[in-house]
């Protein structure tokens, strides 16, 4: 009964794409991956929230400008939420002085933290400072890994054999745990997190970059361009790079989640951005001295922020790895 | 088998020097003299002086490594800056707090988290399987900071009904150390009263660290079936008229137990370093919770000898696994 099931599903974009491509215009492979997308549920919803982070975090730091070295308004300290969070808080806890509909304010929608600083402000600044960390690491770790794994992979040398032996080493440790001993004797800032969390990385696309390069290099394409005199530069950049993007592409997404954690784990343990600057890492820790005193909002509106960013790219990269990755197409 | 075994074994030996090698050199790219960065800027010349001769700063780079892994293959790993003490008793100390939480952790995450997969392979597209596929997807997006503080707030401090710190309230228990393990120790003695409060005090900090090995667990083992129920012995096995039941256990769960073995062992590294940050936010006395303490003491030897600890740990279990496969599997045996 299963079995029937997942064979007709499995069947049907293959047919439709055929159907398609017979009768209108010519087979794109752009195209047809973003129809795949457009059919998963889960890259929908991740797409749809990763727009949503992405368009925040450009537009926060662009529309308000905040100064964190003179943020401080010790009166406000530890306020709760006000605005609609303050109102429906008031109302499930049945205070007394629960504000009425028409005499809410908008001046600490998150709350307060313990210098009486905005959370609504800090977290849309952290949320910035966490997604560019997160894509910077992922950019390094892709490059450096796919040059890497691109030239091991094509020229099977002895470069082959030190680049993979060194990756070996990088990943015999757990990657939260090499980033942590390197920025912790690198010294502890965004920038070294960001490089930290980068090398520990950069295996996973080597090996990838590697493993696609090896399917490539006997491709006909490859000796038809050897046989016209192309470089071995020139052939990895023009024909085994293209040709390696798409699962890369689907890692760098998939990464991008684990890097925004990794970095955010840095910043908990006071090894990423340096206070008073916002990054939601570090005002998790700082929430914890709060915490038995009942202050949830220090902590819970980073913390969803983290997850909801964490989501979105992981959901995204589940639904851009199913539609791109033609073994696993009908499959599941 | 002994030759595959053998073979593998010689594999490890590149990548534990390797990782020796870099571990070695992490008190090198120190910027600076990692003696003043230690003590500071206000130490005295003597006391830099002494600390550079304690670490062994003064010698030729590959002396300096050789007398290190020396010391290492005696089982010396140094002395504390701070305080100094051999590093190796405090391991010795700190390191059955992190392996009962851990295997603890891992255990759960097991014994859920494969007939979890099991089923939603079973019932695919049932609403069990979507349920427990977007848990799993929550699983693994929640950072373990982020659910270890909502359980500390939600079920510590608003509920009260468990502890968050800590292994033992020392105050009300009195616990006799035999292996370091609060809960082995306590069965072996026969006090109840113990292990009721070791396993309260388990509760919050195994939950936080076996999420993530949870939900890999579940996808892998469901993925894993899958595939293994589209094959023809499992129709051949149907139509002979087995049980349902025994089709899956014996034909079905046998045959996909190899990725999911692998992924189990796996999961121990995810959670000796992930035991940095639960044991940091439970004040778990174990390694992970030293590690921390010790980067910001910036007491580098100990940072050194836990990365060093763990990544081996980890190599180990990575060949264990390797190991086991030739039991669980015939063909790689034979191959």
């Amino acid at each position: 009964m299963t079995t029937t099931t997942s064979q007709s599903t499995a069947a049907k974009p293959v047919s439709l794409n055929t159907q398609q491509m017979g009768r209108t215009r010519p087979y794109s492979p752009f195209r047809d991956t973003m129809q795949r997308l457009w059919r998963s549920p889960s890259a929908r919803i991740g797409g749809f929230l990763s727009f949503i982070i992405v368009l925040l975090a450009i537009a926060v730091p662009l529309l308000d400008n905040y100064d964190a070295i003179s943020d401080r308004n010790l009166p406000a300290r530890y306020d709760p939420p006000d605005c609609f969070i303050g109102w429906i808080s008031a109302r499930l806890t049945n205070a007394p002085d629960a504000p009425s509909i028409n005499e809410l304010t908008c001046a600490y929608p998150f709350g307060a933290d313990k210098n009486g600083r905005s959370i609504f402000q800090r977290v849309g600044h952290g949320m910035s400072v966490s997604l560019a960390a997160g894509v910077f690491s992922v950019a390094i770790a892709l490059s450096v890994g796919a040059v890497i794994g691109l030239i091991a992979g094509y020229s099977s040398g002895w470069f082959d054999s030190v680049s993979m032996r060194t990756m070996d080493i990088i990943l015999a440790f757990p990657s939260l745990l090499l980033a942590i001993a390197l920025v912790t004797v690198a010294g502890a800032s965004l920038v070294n997190g960001m490089i930290a969390v980068a090398i520990t990385q950069i295996p996973v696309y080597a090996r990838l970059a590697r493993a696609m390069a090896i399917a490539n290099r006997n491709m006909e394409f490859v000796t038809a361009a050897r046989s016209v005199g192309a470089r071995d530069l020139e052939i990895v950049r023009k024909h085994i790079l293209p040709n390696s993007l798409a699962p890369l592409i689907v890692q760098a997404t998939l990464g991008l989640g684990t890097a925004v954690i990794e970095t955010a784990a840095l910043g908990f343990l006071g090894l990423g951005q340096q206070p008073p600057h916002p990054e939601l890492g570090k005002m998790l820790a700082d929430s914890q001295e709060s915490l038995a005193s009942g202050k949830w909002w220090v902590m819970v509106f980073p913390g969803l922020t983290i997850i909801f960013m964490v989501l979105g790219f992981n959901l995204l990269g589940d639904g851009l790895r199913d539609a791109l990755d033609p073994r696993l197409r009908g499959s599941d | 088998m002994g030759k595959y075994l053998f073979r593998r074994l010689l594999e490890t030996i590149p990548v534990v020097v390797g990782v020796s090698i870099l571990v070695f050199l992490l008190i090198h790219f120190i910027p600076g003299d990692p003696a003043v960065a230690i003590l500071g800027d206000r130490a005295s010349p003597e006391n830099i002086a002494a600390l550079r001769e304690q670490l062994g700063l003064n010698r030729p780079l590959h002396e300096q490594y050789l007398i290190w892994v020396g010391n290492l293959l005696r089982g010396d790993l140094g002395n504390t800056v701070r305080g100094n003490i051999p590093i190796s008793l405090e391991i010795s100390h700190r390191f059955p707090a992190t392996i009962e939480l851990s295997l603890f952790a891992l255990f759960i995450a097991t014994v859920i988290g494969v007939p979890v997969g099991v089923i939603s392979a079973v019932r695919r597209n049932s609403v069990i399987d979507t349920a427990s596929m977007i848990g799993a997807l929550f699983g693994v997006s929640i950072p373990i900071f982020v659910l270890g503080l909502l359980l500390i707030f939600f079920v510590g401090v608003e509920l009260q009904l468990l502890p968050f710190i800590g292994r033992l309230d020392n105050r009300e228990v009195n616990l006799q150390t035999i292996t370091g393990l609060h809960v082995v120790d306590s069965i072996l003695t026969g006090n109840w009263r113990a292990l009721g409060n070791a396993l309260e005090h388990l509760i919050l900090p195994s939950i936080t660290l076996m999420t993530i090995p949870l939900a890999i667990i579940a996808r892998i083992t469901r993925s894993a079936m899958l595939e293994v129920l589209n094959q023809d012995y499992i129709r051949t096995a149907r139509a002979k008229g087995l049980r349902e039941g025994t089709v899956i256990r014996m034909h079905a769960l046998r045959n996909a137990l190899l990725p999911v073995v692998t992924i189990i062992g796996l999961q121990l590294g995810t959670l000796l370093s992930g035991a940095v940050l639960t044991e940091t936010i439970f004040a778990w006395p174990g390694i992970g919770k030293w590690l921390f303490d010790s980067i910001v003491a910036r007491d580098y030897p100990i940072v050194q000898s836990v990365t060093l600890l763990i990544a081996v740990i980890y190599v180990f279990v990575n060949l264990a696994v390797d190991v086991l496969y030739t039991f669980i599997d015939p063909r790689v045996r034979a191959s």
